[in-house]
């Protein structure tokens, strides 16, 4: 993606706007293959999966890229104490301050906690971290959570893992339309063409796992969200023209202008 | 703390203007058709490219503005309250420099005032002064924001600029709406029509909607006073400070009003002027860029321009207006600020909007919030 049109997130800048996540792959190997391939330059790490004090642990070793940079969630807490705790383990255990909230206590469709969620950024934030909410579509939540200094919303297309796309279109684009940081569409994009449509519309970036992971052809796919992703943010920037429309032949409203 | 003075200052006047006069006729076509309009668009709708294409400007404005807010429109009254000013400002009766009996009301006067106004149906009242911190300053408005609160459920002001803790202030006391015009977006056209007085900083108005929307306001009024600089570029800065207010006082709503410059006793000519179609293309653009702000026209308009106005986008107009202090009941013939055009009673006014389908409304805000 052009040099000029990056992504800035707190102090890090970024090419590529898309963002992956590591879970549900066969092996570290292939999830290091599709995050070479898709040219992430962020990718989710869930804390639970990591083993604190291990040098050698596999996904973290797979990861080890100067290109790469590791983006912890706290997957697993069920409520704002614990995702702080949860942040702080982060911290020590990977030596970064970003952190990936992700409160949900509903273990069936995993849908985030906003309460919660709210409580907990504004905590973390605090403890100088820099904060990334997993959230609902939830426009006023949004702003709420961009007042107490999270550095950008990722509100979710469809439920996590459902591939069903932007069920929550219109949402996310008042949260688009409102935003003061950026906007990354996470949870729910189930193929490139979701992804594009979410760059379409304004997304500043995407989050995508399960689509890549689950894949037969993770690799393959991973290099077509890359290419989805390019393609949408580009014709977010150069403008979609929408269709023509008839001219009016006639002007009742304006008549009175020239009487 | 960021502020709008810091958006500002990114843009160059000349170049905005250069890019409004170069939209061309295919910008025109895909702002018309866009689902979500951005400030591109705007300034191809209010580009002189656009004006083939009022009437299905003001087809889709109908259409917007009908969808949001229905077949309504809500009616307020203006009341002056002082005459006072220290300030210089070119275009006005009020201005220091005019030698004139000034005049402030008393308690008493602002009761009898009120009690025409009430008389004649309004409950949304807009208090206006000029800047005269001594005689009309916060305590005074505090004061008659007091008197005034049985008689009325919405107060708004359209006074000097005050600091965030006076609107805090007066925000207890009952207030609803700040209106702070800021004439123009020029900072050198601004110097010369204020060169003395408090409003001569340029950037202490400015920054006005950043201090009342950290104060938490319910509603702020925002526009420029078109004839002192390019009605286009005036618009274009007007939408870029709507656009980042809502952004960043997002629990606050807004409005924009559309003042021409009007004759007064010695008065300014406009060194732009603009025309009835124009106004028209103005108001518009800004439905068509946002459905939600509110849109208001004053009675510096004509009659015929109202009459047709009503129904293509504008939201919230005043009726038989006295800009001057007292002009109601208590001393008609004291100095007005400007001349207003349509002079039709609030009665008739009604009547012309209930016979064109649209229901006058006077009562619109609970005062116990």
């Amino acid at each position: 993606m052009s040099k000029t049109d990056q992504l800035k997130i707190a102090d890090k800048t970024f090419s590529s706007r898309l963002f992956m996540g590591t879970g549900k792959f066969s092996s570290s190997e292939v999830m290091q293959q599709a995050v070479l391939a898709s040219e992430s330059e962020l990718v989710t790490v869930a804390l639970k999966r990591v083993e604190p004090g291990n040098d050698d642990d596999k996904m973290i070793s797979a990861l080890k890229d100067p290109y790469i940079s590791l983006l912890p969630n706290t997957s697993g807490v069920r409520n704002a104490k614990e995702a702080i705790f949860a942040a702080q383990m982060a911290r020590e255990a990977l030596g970064t301050n970003w952190v990936k909230v992700e409160i949900h206590p509903d273990p069936k469709y995993l849908l985030p906690d906003p309460v919660e969620t709210l409580k907990a950024c504004e905590e973390l934030v605090k403890l100088g971290f820099v904060v990334m909410p997993y959230i609902h579509a939830d426009p006023v939540l949004c702003k709420r959570l961009e007042e107490v200094g999270v550095q950008c919303v990722m509100p979710l297309g469809a439920p996590i893992g459902s591939n069903k796309g932007l069920k929550t279109q219109d949402f996310l684009e008042i949260i688009i339309e409102q935003s003061n940081v950026p906007v990354i569409v996470d949870a729910g994009i189930g193929s490139p063409s979701h992804a594009a449509h979410a760059m379409e519309i304004g997304a500043d970036a995407v989050l995508v796992n399960t689509a890549i992971a689950v894949s037969p052809n993770p690799v393959e796919i991973a290099k077509a969200f890359k290419l989805a992703v390019e393609a949408g943010r580009i014709a977010y920037t150069a403008k979609l023209v929408p269709q023509r429309q008839q001219a009016e032949a006639s002007s009742p409203l304006t008549q009175f202008l020239y009487e | 703390m960021s502020s709008f003075k810091h958006i500002l200052s990114k843009y160059s006047w000349d170049e905005v203007l250069q890019s409004i006069f170069s939209k061309t006729e295919a910008d025109v076509h895909s702002a018309l058709q866009s689902r979500k309009r951005d400030l591109e668009d705007f300034k191809a709708l209010i580009s002189p490219a656009a004006k083939p294409f009022l009437e299905q400007m003001a087809q889709q404005s109908k259409t917007i503005s009908k969808k949001r807010f229905g077949n309504t429109m809500q009616m307020y009254a203006p009341m002056y309250l002082s005459n006072e000013c220290q300030n210089i400002c070119t275009y006005c009766g009020f201005s220091m420099t005019n030698k004139i009996p000034r005049k402030t009301l008393s308690d008493a006067e602002i009761i009898k005032e009120a009690e025409f106004l009430k008389s004649k149906g309004y409950d949304h009242i807009l208090l206006v002064t000029g800047e005269a911190n001594k005689i009309v300053g916060v305590d005074y408005m505090c004061d008659a924001m007091k008197l005034l609160r049985p008689y009325f459920s919405n107060i708004s002001i359209e006074i000097q600029p005050l600091d965030q803790d006076e609107y805090e202030k007066l925000i207890e006391n009952g207030l609803y709406a700040t209106l702070v015009y800021q004439e123009t977006y020029h900072r050198e056209t601004y110097k010369i029509h204020h060169p003395k007085g408090k409003k001569s900083n340029f950037d202490y108005r400015l920054e006005t909607g950043d201090r009342l929307g950290r104060a938490g306001i319910h509603k702020i009024g925002i526009g420029a006073l078109f004839g002192l600089e390019d009605w286009r570029a005036d618009s274009f800065f007007t939408a870029l400070h709507l656009k980042y207010l809502q952004k960043t006082y997002w629990k606050t709503k807004y409005s924009i009003s559309f003042p021409r410059l009007r004759p007064f006793s010695g008065g300014l000519e406009p060194k732009v002027e603009m025309t009835d179609p124009d106004l028209l293309q103005v108001i518009c653009a800004y439905r068509l860029l946002d459905e939600e702000v509110e849109l208001s026209i004053s009675t510096r308009e004509s009659e015929i321009f109202r009459n047709n106005i009503v129904h293509l986008g504008i939201t919230s107009m005043s009726a038989e207006s006295k800009t001057n202090p007292g002009g109601y009941v208590v001393e008609p013939e004291s100095l007005k600020q400007f001349e207003i055009s349509d002079e039709r009673t609030t009665e008739v006014i009604a009547e012309m909007l209930s016979e064109t389908g649209i229901e006058p409304v006077w009562k619109d805000w609970e005062k116990r919030w």
